[in-house]
């Protein structure tokens, strides 16, 4: 018989469905594995095995009582620790909310247990979701469950939803939230050999997400696969009052409208993201990707994204801005930590209490952000970056008046080592190049596994779609997904 | 544009973050090619566009004129915005004196 924690999404609510095994039992076997391999790999920051039983055991007596069931009915999931879950400390991965403890829960998670997912802890990021590593973390590094053949060095699960991306691909969870504002689900979902995906910009409600850059944060599903998560998707998604970017729109039925028949469809291959120096095995399977979208029945178009070059120092302008002012919020004050030298007034207390607080990546990006929007330097900086993201943004609304989905890479590399990049901000802010445009656009787009490179690494493929497309994004992630028949997964070292 | 310690130590200040000399001295060379590198954005010409201010277009929305509509950001809840407050006294946040 199949390990229960082998399941992902779909098999796992349908057995508990169909009475092949109940909700506790599958919760009882996650609970297991996350104990098993959490001083190995550090994924979780909070773990939290009552509350994945608890719900699993409302889902049981729910079934028992013949009523009908969620879409995520008995699925322990990991929960990034960016999501407020009343009375379960949310860190952010920061020692400055180190003892938060929240008395209200997130929008999305709420979403979640509300249609019957458990929640089996709190999963470790990057501190405040900045990174690309899981290495700016307060609470230590995540480390993948993935290695390079023959080498025990330790790699990056990718960042800043690291926890989540080693979870799912360690077989802990099924699934698991994150979070992206620069490519932080694409990317560690491509470093590990998992799917996840980043919906329209206002699809999941932010109210409750410890925010980072507002008007790029956006929630998502990362799951083994497309179906996972459309089921998950589904159930995060919807119109929120609470959050005044929030769409009101319906949400699709994207799971029971998957399909990867692609005749009819063109997909569009950005000439603009075929990089010098690119790295032999992402090119490689970036034309197996064509090649299995044209078999799925698609036309290939090759298209311009003439700005793609200036996405990210835009990003990196806007991104630290939004921060800046969104994590101005942090004073010792309100909640949080509070660093109250001998003696010292208001002002020493702000300064101090953020000092020890933050971790260097957060103050640099809190530094970059205060400079560009300071006087004499926002037209220079914040408003150039903001007319250059209009015209990132253009370059995809020309795209899609003739195509109706791009593929691209995911990621420039595989998985990095741990150490690697973090003495060079730079080179690793350079990891996110190809996730960053559709982030400034706000587009959906998502990554799936698509092969192994020359180390036993798994590589992603990255589909964007048009606003409010989750479907043509989720469709052509299933075409690859049938063809690449992607099934490695890390061997069991923890 | 580049940045030297001053600068960064007066940036550290508007940012309400202590910083030694050696965290400045740190600083100045990675802000520097921080900066360095978002300069080509000065390349493009953007004569003419307009910079963005809603990455989907979004109508405003102004919720009911109704007191404590939504329970989860509704008001009454005194105890539970104080319950992390580092001090929270007598109902109210407490801070280091303020007035001489």
């Amino acid at each position: 018989m199949t390990e229960l924690t082998d399941l992902g999404v779909a098999a796992i609510r349908e057995g508990v469905a169909k009475g092949d095994f109940t909700a506790v039992e599958v919760a009882g076997a996650f609970n297991a594995a996350v104990a098993e391999a959490q001083d190995a790999l550090n994924a979780f920051i909070t773990l939290t095995p009552e509350k994945a039983l608890e719900a699993a055991a409302a889902v049981d007596a729910d079934r028992a009582a013949g009523k009908p069931l969620g879409k995520m009915a008995g699925v322990p999931i990991g929960m990034k620790d960016l999501f407020a879950t009343t009375g379960t400390r949310t860190t952010a991965a920061s020692n400055i909310l180190g003892n938060f403890v929240p008395p209200y829960e997130s929008t999305v998670s709420q979403k979640l247990w509300d249609a019957g997912a458990g929640m089996l802890g709190k999963l470790n990021l990057d501190q405040f979701a900045m990174g690309s590593s899981n290495e700016t973390s307060a609470f230590g590094n995540v480390i993948s469950p993935w290695r390079r053949e023959g080498s025990e060095a330790q790699l990056a699960p990718g960042g800043s939803s690291g926890g989540s991306s080693a979870a799912v691909s360690a077989r802990i969870a099924p699934a698991a939230t994150g979070t992206d504002t620069g490519g932080s689900i694409r990317q560690p979902a491509a470093f590990t050999g998992i799917s996840g995906i980043k919906p329209t910009y206002g699809r999941c409600s932010r109210w409750g997400i410890v925010a980072f850059a507002s008007s790029l944060d956006q929630a998502g599903p990362m799951a083994r696969d497309v179906r996972d998560c459309a089921i998950m998707l589904e159930a995060m998604a919807g119109f929120d009052p609470k959050d005044s970017t929030s769409l009101d729109m319906p949400v699709p039925e994207w799971e029971a409208s998957l399909n990867a028949d692609l005749r009819g469809k063109k997909v569009g291959i950005p000439r603009e993201y075929r990089m010098d120096g690119m790295d032999a095995d992402v090119a490689r399977v970036w034309d197996e990707g064509i090649a299995w979208l044209k078999d799925a029945g698609a036309e290939i178009v090759d298209i311009n994204l003439a700005h793609t070059k200036y996405a990210l120092p835009a990003y990196y302008i806007i991104a630290p801005a939004e921060a800046s002012s969104n994590l101005a919020r942090y004073d010792g004050v309100r909640y949080g930590l509070r660093d109250l030298p001998q003696g010292a007034g208001l002002q020493d207390m702000y300064a101090a209490t953020r000092a020890a607080g933050f971790g260097a990546e957060v103050k640099r990006r809190i530094m970059i952000g205060t400079y560009v929007l300071s006087a004499g330097f926002y037209d220079a900086y914040y408003t150039q970056a903001q007319k250059v993201r209009t015209l990132i943004s253009r370059d995809f609304m020309d795209a899609f008046q003739t195509v109706d989905v791009i593929l691209a890479p995911t990621a420039p590399t595989a998985a990095f080592g741990l150490g690697e990049m973090v003495s060079d901000p730079l080179a690793m802010y350079l990891n996110d190049v190809f996730a960053v445009p559709a982030s400034l656009a706000g587009l959906p787009a998502m990554s799936v596994p698509a092969g192994l490179d020359r180390q036993g690494l798994p590589l992603g493929l990255q589909l964007i779609g048009r606003p409010f497309d989750e479907q043509g994004v989720l469709d052509a992630g299933l075409a690859i997904e049938a063809r690449a028949a992607f099934t490695a997964r890390p061997a069991k070292w923890w | 544009m580049s940045v030297d310690t001053a600068t960064v130590a007066r940036i550290a200040s508007l940012a309400r973050i202590k910083v030694t000399e050696d965290e400045i001295a740190a600083m100045v060379p990675e802000l520097n090619g921080i900066l360095a590198w978002v300069e080509q954005l000065g390349e493009l010409n953007v004569e003419g566009i307009a910079p963005m201010t809603a990455v989907i277009p979004n109508k405003q929305r102004l919720r009911d004129d109704v007191v404590n509509a939504d329970p989860l950001t509704g008001g009454d809840v005194r105890d539970k915005v104080l319950s992390n407050a580092p001090a929270g006294e007598h109902g109210f946040f407490g801070v280091p004196k303020v007035i001489e």
